[in-house]
Formats: structure tokens, C-alpha cells, sequence
């Protein structure tokens, strides 16, 4: 039975989320909070693992209390377990601070055979965390994982994609994978593991629970190594923009303009 | 870089595709130059392949960089990012270089973060401009939320680490008169390597990343008949297909023509929307292309807003005539 542990993050909506054009600050009242969508891709990955050679699932996240709604929805896709690492002192986090925190609790965790994570989050969007958490652990990683073609109890056989190629790759256990939105289809929750995950306990592991396991300076807003100095709202290339409504006369411009780049 | 004129080493990872130097590699060594040209600092490149010379590393001194440390070893046609990243933590910490740039490739961002988490600092996704501000300190700017905002990180620890995208720094003119010194540096291979490459690398038919000419279809192509058209009018102009996300999850087309941000991020001269809403996951991967047009039969459609040129109408009556009109002005000339 193979152990896997999912790395899920919690994050507004992002097709609905506003942001102040003033202060560029975005406003995760305006929007749902969801499971990050790459991150249903590696849960649905993990449940494909775990229905062709058996295992346990364990869905773990870092985030605010909050979080736990996306837990109990992981739950309701198949995760077995699942595990909020709740702290004022994880607030905060940058890539690394968030990596220390999860490589921790991955260690107190135990024995595991597959890591699984999405590409990117839509809010973090960085696509570091995955690999970082593999360095802390020491085990290798699988990045751009579009298409797992084999696991047995011992080895896992993957495609990875790069600009110019794509690789079959087989590894040994333990190992990170992150997932493309390649990989599946995340199916939905049925109405009967709703109610089952409704009734099961996501636990919550604070900072003491991590003792032993993480340095509290690596941690947080103190752990973190980078820092929003500011931000600003992004303005559009300004455009000319020249509408036709009439198709011929913009036909007729177009082939002024591909003449102009060369191209006729 | 402790401060303005004492100096401070800037180190460009240099990626490798096959044999070849990747040219975001010329871009990073642009920027970098420009940040020790502001600093009084050195420019530093790495090349880690197994088999690379000192003819390849001396391409690297001709686009800036002073010095390269040359990695040549069997260990580096692994696919196991671990080989790349022990080594290059190991010349960081040997070296100590004060910032260090890396393509936001596939392999840069698989490796950037081992190196970071390894040796334990700050890294930044994706920048798009690097600046030095008055402290003399490295202002990394990324997009953030979609590219909604644009967030500019600064970083606490050494080595500052970035990773840059392809296409938006400019690389210098390559000079073979500028010299520099090439340093080789024996690989080290402290780890088993248990991941193993079953048959060939199967290559891609499409790179979109390079494409200069695009033709873009959208949901509005309404078929993957729709495809077949686009394809016509690409290959009159010299250019390829490309898409935005539905077709691709409806599977009119593959994967690899998706532009977006789970897609590709293109820089093309000119990009042809077609049936195309402009929705901010699209925009991200396509709107500092040079020229655009979009065709929708919708006037409010948010395309309109980024593009360069507009025609509101049928892409299916629109596309056929400028088939028709090209080929007639063609034939016109010729
Ligand atoms: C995490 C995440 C990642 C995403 N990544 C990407 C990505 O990488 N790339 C991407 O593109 N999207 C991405 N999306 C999806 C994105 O949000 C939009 O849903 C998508 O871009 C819309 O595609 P579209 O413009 O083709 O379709 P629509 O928004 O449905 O637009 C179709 C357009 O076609 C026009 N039209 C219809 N018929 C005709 C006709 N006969 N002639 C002319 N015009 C016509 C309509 O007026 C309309 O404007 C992502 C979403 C999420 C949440
Ligand atoms: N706070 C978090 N809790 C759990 N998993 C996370 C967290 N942040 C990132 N991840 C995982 O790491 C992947 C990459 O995230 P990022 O580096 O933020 O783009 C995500 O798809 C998740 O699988």
C-alpha cells in the first residue's frame, strides 16, 4: 500500500477575484475560496495511484483556518486524511518559510512513497514550493508531470514535459511529482463522500505539534527570505486600437499592414 | 551587492538545449551586464553539460560574461535536477556570488528552487525586469495574480535568485573580441540516481514560444473544423497555430498550441485572435506581442481592448477573404 501525501492550497477564485486598481491589493472577500486548480489535478492523480495498487491518501495544506473547508472538500475527492498546519506564526510565508513548514510536517508524518502537488498556485503562482520541499527532504522531484503511464508498489512511470521534448521517466520511491492540468480530469465530489467528509476530522497541526520537526525562525513572515517591497497595478501596453465594423474596409487594412510587416 | 560601486557578482545559469546555448541564456548575461556596468561588479556564467568545451563557454564571454566556471561531465545528460542543483549549490557556496539569474524555463524553474531551499534563500518566480535602486539592492519585478499587478521583491539573504522569463530582456550584440576567463570545475555526484529515462526524448513538433507569426483560434471557432482554416492562413503568412484553452479541453487541438497562462507565453511579431474573448488567463501568455488583431463577432469582447487592430464580424466570412486576398496580391506581384 502505497503512502501519498498531496500538497493543497487553499485560493480565492481567481476568475472572480477583484482587485483595487488603486492600491493593487486584492480584495479574497470578493471571491469564493477554492482548491487551487492544479492542486485537484495531483488529489485526482493521487486517487488514480491509490485505486490501480492501493494506498492511503493524506491531503496536507498550510493556511489559515479557513483552509479546512478545502480539506474537507479534498476529502470528499478521496483523500483519506487530512492535515491543516494552522499558525499565526506560518502567516506570512514566502516560498521557502512555506516549504520549511510543510517539508516539517511531511517528516513528522512519517514513512511516505509519493508526494504529489500542482504545477503552480493561481494566487502564490511561483511553482517553486514543490521542488523546495523536495530539497528540504532530500528526494527527488518530477516537474510538468502530464501523464502518469505506471505505478506498482515500488516504481512510478511518469511523462515530463519540457519546451522541446517530452520524457517517459521512471523512478523508485520516495518522490516528488507536480502535476500539469494535463495529467486528468479531477472528478467531482458525489453528493455521498460529501456527507461521508462532512462527518470525518481534518486535524490541525499548530506550531507546538511541529516541534522537534521545524525551526520556528525558518517559518512565517520571520522565515521568509523575499519581500513585497510594493506593488503596482499593472497598465496595458497602450494600444491604438483601430475597429472595423466593416469587414471589407478592415481587410483591406489588414493587408495594408501585413504588406508593412513584410509578410505579402 | 553590499552597496553602489563596491561590487557584487552576478552569476547567469546557462541552459543547454541539446547542444546549443538557449538564448535566454544571452538575454540573462544582457541584464547582467547592465547590473555590474551599475555596480562595479563582475558578470559570472556556469554551463553544466556533458559535453561542452571551452569553444561553447567562450560564447559565453562574447554575449558578457567575465568569467565562466565550465561543468563537463557524463552526470549531466542525467534528467535528475538533483545533479544540477548539488553542483550549482556547491560553486555557491565555493563562490559566493551575490545574485543569481536563471531562465524560467522548465529546467530553471526546477532547478532554481532546489538551490534556493538548499541554500536556504529567497527566490523570485518568473521576473520580468530587474532594477538595482538607490541602495544598491536588487529590485525583482513579477507579474502576480494573472498579471493583474506587478509585484517588486527584494530579498534578505544571499545569493539573491531570480528567475527571468525568455523574451524580455535584451541580450548585447555578441562581441568575439571581449575575453574573459573560463574556470573548469569537476563535477560532483554524491547521490544515487534513480530516475531513469525509459526510450527516447519524443521532441515537439511545435515550438510557439519562438514563433514569430501566430494564428489564434478560440472557443468561437465553435468546431475543430475551425482549426483547418487558421491553419491555412498560417501557413500563407508563415506562421503557426495557436489557441487559447477551450479547444484544447474540448481536444479540437493539442496541448502544445495553447497560449495562456497553463499554456505558453508567446512573444510573436504578429498575433491573429480569432473567436477569442481576451479573458486575463489568455492575455497572459500573448499581450506583448508586437502587433495584434483580433476578429470577434462580439464589439464588446475584451480582446478589442489589447489589440492593435479589430475587426467585428464572422471569423468565418472574415478568414476566407483575407485567404482569398492574400492570394490574389500574391499572384498580383509575383
Ligand atoms: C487556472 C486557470 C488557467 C487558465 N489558463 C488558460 C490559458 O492558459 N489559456 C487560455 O486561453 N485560457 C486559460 N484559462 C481559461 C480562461 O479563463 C478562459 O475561460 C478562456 O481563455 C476563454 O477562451 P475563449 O476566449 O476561446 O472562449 P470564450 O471566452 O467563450 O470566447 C469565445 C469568443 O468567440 C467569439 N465568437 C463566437 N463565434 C464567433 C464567430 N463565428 N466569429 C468570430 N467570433 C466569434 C465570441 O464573441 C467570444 O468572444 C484558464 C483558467 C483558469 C482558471
Ligand atoms: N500553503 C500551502 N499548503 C500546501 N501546499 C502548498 C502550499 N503552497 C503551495 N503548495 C503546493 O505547492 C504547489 C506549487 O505552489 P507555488 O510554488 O505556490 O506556485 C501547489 O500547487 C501546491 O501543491
Amino acid at each position: 500500500m502505497l503512502k501519498i501525501i498531496v500538497l493543497i492550497k487553499q485560493v480565492p477564485d481567481i476568475e472572480r477575484v477583484r482587485f483595487d486598481v488603486e492600491t493593487g491589493r486584492i480584495d479574497r472577500s470578493s471571491a469564493p475560496a477554492e482548491i487551487n486548480p492544479f492542486d485537484l489535478n495531483a488529489l485526482e492523480a493521487a486517487v488514480q495511484i491509490k485505486e490501480k495498487v492501493g494506498g492511503f491518501i493524506t491531503a496536507l495544506s498550510m493556511g489559515p483556518m479557513q483552509a479546512l473547508s478545502s480539506l474537507r472538500d479534498a476529502m470528499a475527492r478521496g483523500a483519506d486524511d487530512a492535515i491543516l498546519l494552522e499558525d499565526r506564526r506560518f502567516a506570512g510565508a514566502d516560498t521557502l518559510a512555506t516549504s520549511n513548514t510543510l517539508a516539517a510536517a511531511i517528516r513528522k508524518i512519517g514513512p511516505y512513497d509519493i508526494i504529489l502537488c500542482g504545477e503552480k498556485t493561481v494566487d502564490g503562482d511561483t511553482g517553486q514550493v514543490g521542488a523546495e520541499v523536495a530539497q528540504l527532504l532530500e528526494i527527488p522531484h518530477v516537474y510538468y508531470v502530464s501523464r502518469i503511464v505506471n505505478v506498482s508498489g515500488n516504481s512510478i512511470t511518469v511523462v515530463s514535459e519540457t519546451e522541446d521534448a517530452s520524457y517517459v521517466l521512471e523512478t523508485g520511491f520516495p518522490v516528488l511529482v507536480s502535476v500539469t492540468r494535463d495529467v486528468n480530469k479531477p472528478r467531482l465530489p458525489t453528493l455521498k463522500s460529501k456527507m461521508k467528509a462532512m462527518k470525518s476530522e481534518v486535524k490541525i497541526w499548530h506550531a507546538e505539534d511541529l516541534s522537534g520537526f521545524l525551526d520556528l525562525d525558518k517559518a512565517g513572515y520571520a522565515g521568509s527570505p523575499t519581500w513585497v517591497h510594493k506593488v503596482v497595478v499593472q497598465r496595458e501596453k497602450t494600444r491604438q486600437v483601430r475597429i472595423y465594423r466593416q469587414v471589407e474596409d478592415g481587410i483591406q487594412e489588414l493587408m495594408r499592414l501585413l504588406e508593412s510587416k513584410g509578410l505579402i | 551587492m553590499e552597496g553602489k560601486g563596491s561590487g557584487g557578482k552576478v552569476l547567469v545559469v546557462a541552459e543547454l538545449r541539446g547542444e546549443a546555448i538557449h538564448p535566454v541564456t544571452f538575454e540573462l548575461l544582457g541584464k547582467g551586464r547592465e547590473i555590474v556596468e551599475h555596480t562595479g561588479g563582475e558578470l559570472w556564467s556556469v554551463v553544466f553539460g556533458s559535453n561542452v568545451d571551452k569553444a561553447k563557454a567562450s560564447e559565453l564571454i562574447y554575449y558578457g560574461a567575465d568569467r565562466v566556471f565550465l561543468f563537463n561531465d557524463p552526470v549531466f545528460s542525467s534528467l535528475n535536477t538533483m545533479v544540477y542543483a548539488h553542483n550549482l549549490t556547491r560553486l555557491c557556496r565555493e563562490e559566493k556570488p551575490d545574485i543569481i539569474l536563471i531562465g524560467a524555463t522548465c529546467f530553471g524553474r526546477s532547478l532554481g528552487p532546489r538551490v534556493a531551499a538548499a541554500r536556504e534563500t529567497g527566490l523570485t518566480a518568473d521576473c520580468i525586469d530587474l532594477r538595482i535602486d538607490e541602495n544598491g539592492e536588487l529590485i525583482q519585478i513579477r507579474p502576480a495574480f494573472v498579471g493583474n499587478i506587478l509585484a517588486y521583491i527584494k530579498t534578505k539573504t544571499k545569493p539573491v535568485m531570480s528567475t527571468v522569463r525568455y523574451k524580455v530582456m535584451r541580450a548585447r550584440e555578441k562581441d568575439k573580441s571581449r575575453s574573459g576567463l573560463i574556470i573548469e570545475k569537476t563535477a560532483e555526484k554524491s547521490f544515487q540516481d534513480r530516475i531513469r529515462l525509459v526510450g527516447e526524448a519524443i521532441p515537439k513538433k511545435l515550438n510557439i514560444a519562438d514563433a514569430e507569426i501566430i494564428v489564434a483560434g478560440g472557443r468561437g471557432l465553435g468546431s475543430a473544423e475551425g482549426f483547418r482554416l487558421l491553419g491555412e492562413l498560417a501557413s500563407l503568412l508563415g506562421g503557426v497555430v495557436g489557441s487559447s484553452r477551450p479547444p484544447v479541453d474540448d481536444g479540437w487541438i493539442r496541448k502544445e498550441h495553447q497560449v495562456g497562462y497553463s499554456g505558453s507565453i508567446v512573444k510573436p511579431r504578429l498575433y491573429i485572435a480569432c473567436g477569442i474573448s481576451g479573458s486575463p488567463q489568455h492575455l497572459f501568455g500573448m499581450k506583448d506581442a508586437e502587433t495584434i488583431i483580433a476578429i470577434n463577432s462580439d464589439p464588446s469582447a475584451p480582446i478589442f481592448r489589447v489589440a492593435d487592430y479589430g475587426i467585428v464580424g464572422d471569423l468565418y466570412q472574415i478568414i476566407p477573404l483575407m485567404v482569398k486576398e492574400i492570394k490574389a496580391r500574391r499572384s498580383g506581384l509575383g
